[in-house]
């Protein structure tokens, strides 16, 4: 840690303390705001970066792993005892482009909205509190400047060592208007596993999320008819979550077995 | 006629009177329920129905002939790919997802590794000549499934000569496949990094002979059905569904261009150098007084997009002419397998270069041939949704990387999948036989609805 920055300072927030506390006292107008200060002619007012600021914006860490082999199994190749963190990274919003104009007129229209801001491999993503996500949803649908007016896909991701976000939702926005694509993405803890549905501001949500609960087990909640939809109805278990087993058989030949895929070593 | 109803459970309490109509005549049904005046027919249409393309199973309520409400049911083709793939190599993910929509197996395969070779950042890396013949292979495959689509969609409402000569065609774009890449469909040939192998020596000589016979047969379709009055009289007005509805319901390809709206990935955000070919995204605007957004349109848009699919592919023949030689996967030798495959007399595809390398001048290039071919390679941590234009609509791959050899979790955004929701919108109000064509022009395969 070096000296000049103190141990308690999240990393993106490095402006000075005390500039965010103006951050409603303007109207969002380019022509007119105040042009002190600015360094590029397209740049935002700066309390609106300041709120894009604000937002955590470091990589996600998704697991904590040791070693070179899958847990439980010998590990014969000399690693056993590195640890290794894995998180998706995040490269920070960049200046050009339409990304951080979206980030401010979202956290503009709905306040503290974001959990997080990730930007990785030029795809923009928007973490959301579960609470927040209708609000989210039906701003970036209905705002003339974010108009995300299509939702392609809503799919579920499993971290199970993302301990009290277990259950990922990801939906998929698609702006024809702008034609600009984002990622929201909210989460939910495996013992609670409940997110707002969006069915009622994207339709097309409807049998993504019937999907998403026949698989993960996250529950819609104010879905229209949330049933299994690719499984038989009386389906015991969610299949894509990380414990549900293959169920595979193990393969004999010549004495020796083979297990089943999920109980191999694998490499990773 | 029987009265039992054979799929009640044990203990079930049957709802009324429950018509059989295996191996028995529609019309007797119809004449008892008459005499019964029973109000509401409950229909149950599938999974095992020839016009439902697939194992769809549809669930009517029918007054008379008219459609009350329509359900549809999927999930009886469910294999579960995606789970399969997280225990499986990035590269053995291209025989999995090739299986999804298996009358377009290009494009899974395509999304998939563009989404792959995202995270992996090696989309500017793909070699030029790779990316021709994935466009190649796309638009060969578009016009392909456009074919299935409009024969079997011709067939259904009895127009049987439309399938014969689809599937005519269809043959000769697959015999294509298979001399390019070994099969006629599954054929796990885009590959992370490029794709499997270079084109035969022969290649070319048989595309050109290709080209020419699409373009001596291509025009049959026009010439049987666009004037056809019984076609027509099936077709238009039939599975209307606006902008609006298209938006909200999340439909994509030429069941949204049949409103006029001109959205094609392709020219929207290009991919593989889509930008540089010469074509058009084909959209049908309403004429004479004719709405259009119907079966009738999107019969004709997929009819001009096999036309556009042909220039492109003409276009691809010319590069492919000028390129021979030049790798087809990516250089990085820690993610390329060997490219350079020729047909042994056993009938297998091997690169003796490198098998002379690897088994007579280097141990270290076995030991890493064996790694990279048992192991695979490492995909750094991050997450990717690359969706691309399927004959269908936008199909697209979310993929999840934890930085490990296979993926953490890879999710298909099938077209078919979202279409199926608007058969409703599409087919309430209507007569029973106009679901047939409704269905048929929203093209779903269920391999892909269902994975």
């Amino acid at each position: 840690m070096s000296d000049d920055k103190p141990a308690s300072t999240p990393p993106a927030d490095d402006k000075a303390p005390g500039e965010e506390k103006t951050v409603d006292s303007h109207v969002d107008d380019g022509a007119s705001a105040p042009g002190a200060g600015l360094e590029r002619e397209d740049a935002q007012p700066d309390e609106q970066l300041d709120a894009v600021a604000q937002v955590p914006a470091g990589p996600l860490v998704i697991e904590t792993r040791r070693g070179m082999w899958s847990d439980g199994s010998g590990d014969t190749s000399g690693y056993g005892r590195l640890v290794r963190a894995v998180e998706l990274p995040n490269q920070g919003l960049p200046s050009d482009g339409w990304y951080s104009s979206v980030t401010s007129r979202l956290l503009r229209l709905v306040p503290d909205a974001l959990v997080r801001v990730v930007f990785d491999r030029g795809e923009l993503t928007f973490l959301v509190a579960r609470e927040k996500l209708t609000e989210v949803m039906g701003q970036l649908r209905d705002d003339a400047e974010l108009r995300f007016e299509f939702l392609p896909s809503v799919s579920g991701v499993n971290y199970p060592d993302d301990s009290g976000a277990e259950l990922h939702v990801v939906y998929h926005l698609q702006s024809m208007t702008h034609n600009r694509r984002l990622r929201v993405e909210t989460t939910a803890p495996d013992a609670d596993p409940h997110v707002p549905s969006v069915v009622a501001i994207y339709p097309a949500a409807d049998w993504h999320e019937r999907e998403t609960w026949d698989m993960f087990g996250i529950v819609f909640d104010g879905h229209p008819h949330l049933t299994r939809i690719l499984m038989p109805d009386d389906w015991v278990g969610f299949p894509q979550r990380k414990d549900y087993p293959l169920g595979g058989i193990p393969v004999e030949y010549k004495g020796a077995t083979v297990p089943p895929p999920d109980e191999r070593r694998i490499y990773r | 006629m029987s009265s039992t109803d054979f799929y009640a459970q044990p203990g079930e309490a049957t709802e009324g009177t429950v018509y059989t109509a295996m191996g028995g005549d529609w019309g007797e049904i119809a004449a008892e329920q008459a005499e019964r005046s029973d109000e509401i027919l409950v229909i149950n249409m599938g999974p095992q129905h020839p016009s439902t393309h697939g194992v769809l199973r549809l669930i009517l309520e029918c007054d008379g002939e008219t459609v009350l409400s329509i359900r549809p049911g999927i999930g009886f083709l469910h294999t579960g790919i995606e789970k399969n793939m997280e225990y499986r190599t990035w590269t053995q993910g291209s025989t999995f997802v090739t299986r999804m929509d298996y009358v377009a197996p290009i494009f899974n395969e395509v999304a998939y590794c563009l989404a792959v070779e995202r995270l992996l950042g090696i989309e500017a890396d793909i070699p030029e000549r790779a990316n021709v013949i994935r466009v190649l292979m796309m638009e060969l495959n578009r016009i392909a499934s456009h074919l299935v689509c409009i024969g079997t969609g011709g067939m259904e409402i009895g127009a049987l000569t439309v399938m014969t000569i689809g599937f005519r065609e269809r043959e000769m774009i697959l015999d294509f496949f298979e001399a390019v890449t070994g099969v006629r469909m599954n054929h796990a040939y885009i590959r992370p990094g490029g794709v499997a192998n270079d084109l035969p020596e022969t290649g070319i000589a048989q595309l050109r002979d290709l080209i020419s016979w699409l373009h001596k047969h291509l025009p049959e379709y026009a010439a049987f059905c666009n004037e056809n009055p019984i076609f027509k009289m099936r077709m238009i007005g039939v599975g209307h569904q606006d902008l609006s509805a298209c938006m909200a319901l999340g439909v994509t390809g030429p069941v949204l261009r049949s409103t006029g709206y001109n959205w094609d990935l392709r020219k929207q955000q290009p991919y593989c150098g889509y930008e540089t070919y010469d074509f058009d995204a084909i959209a049908w605007t309403p004429e004479d007084g004719w709405d259009s957004s119907d079966s009738y349109a999107r019969f004709r848009i997929r009819l001009e997009e096999m036309w556009q699919s042909l220039k492109i592919v003409e276009q691809c023949a010319d590069r492919l002419e000028a390129s021979v030689g030049q790798p087809v996967m990516v250089a990085d030798p820690k993610i390329a397998w060997p490219a350079q495959l020729a047909v042994g007399p056993d009938g297998q595809g091997n690169s003796h270069e490198h098998i002379k390398h690897i088994m007579g001048e280097s141990m270290e290039a076995l030991i890493h041939h064996f790694k990279i071919v048992t192991e695979g390679f490492r995909v750094p941590a991050g997450q990717a949704y690359v969706p691309i234009e399927s004959p269908k609509g936008e199909i697209a791959c979310h993929v999840v990387s934890d930085g490990g050899v296979r993926p953490f979790r890879v999710h298909m955004r099938d077209p078919g999948f979202n279409h199926l929701q608007s058969v409703p919108i599409q087919c309430e109000g209507g007569m029973i036989s106009d679901v047939v064509v409704a269905v048929g022009s929203l093209d779903p395969v269920m391999g892909g609805v269902d994975r």
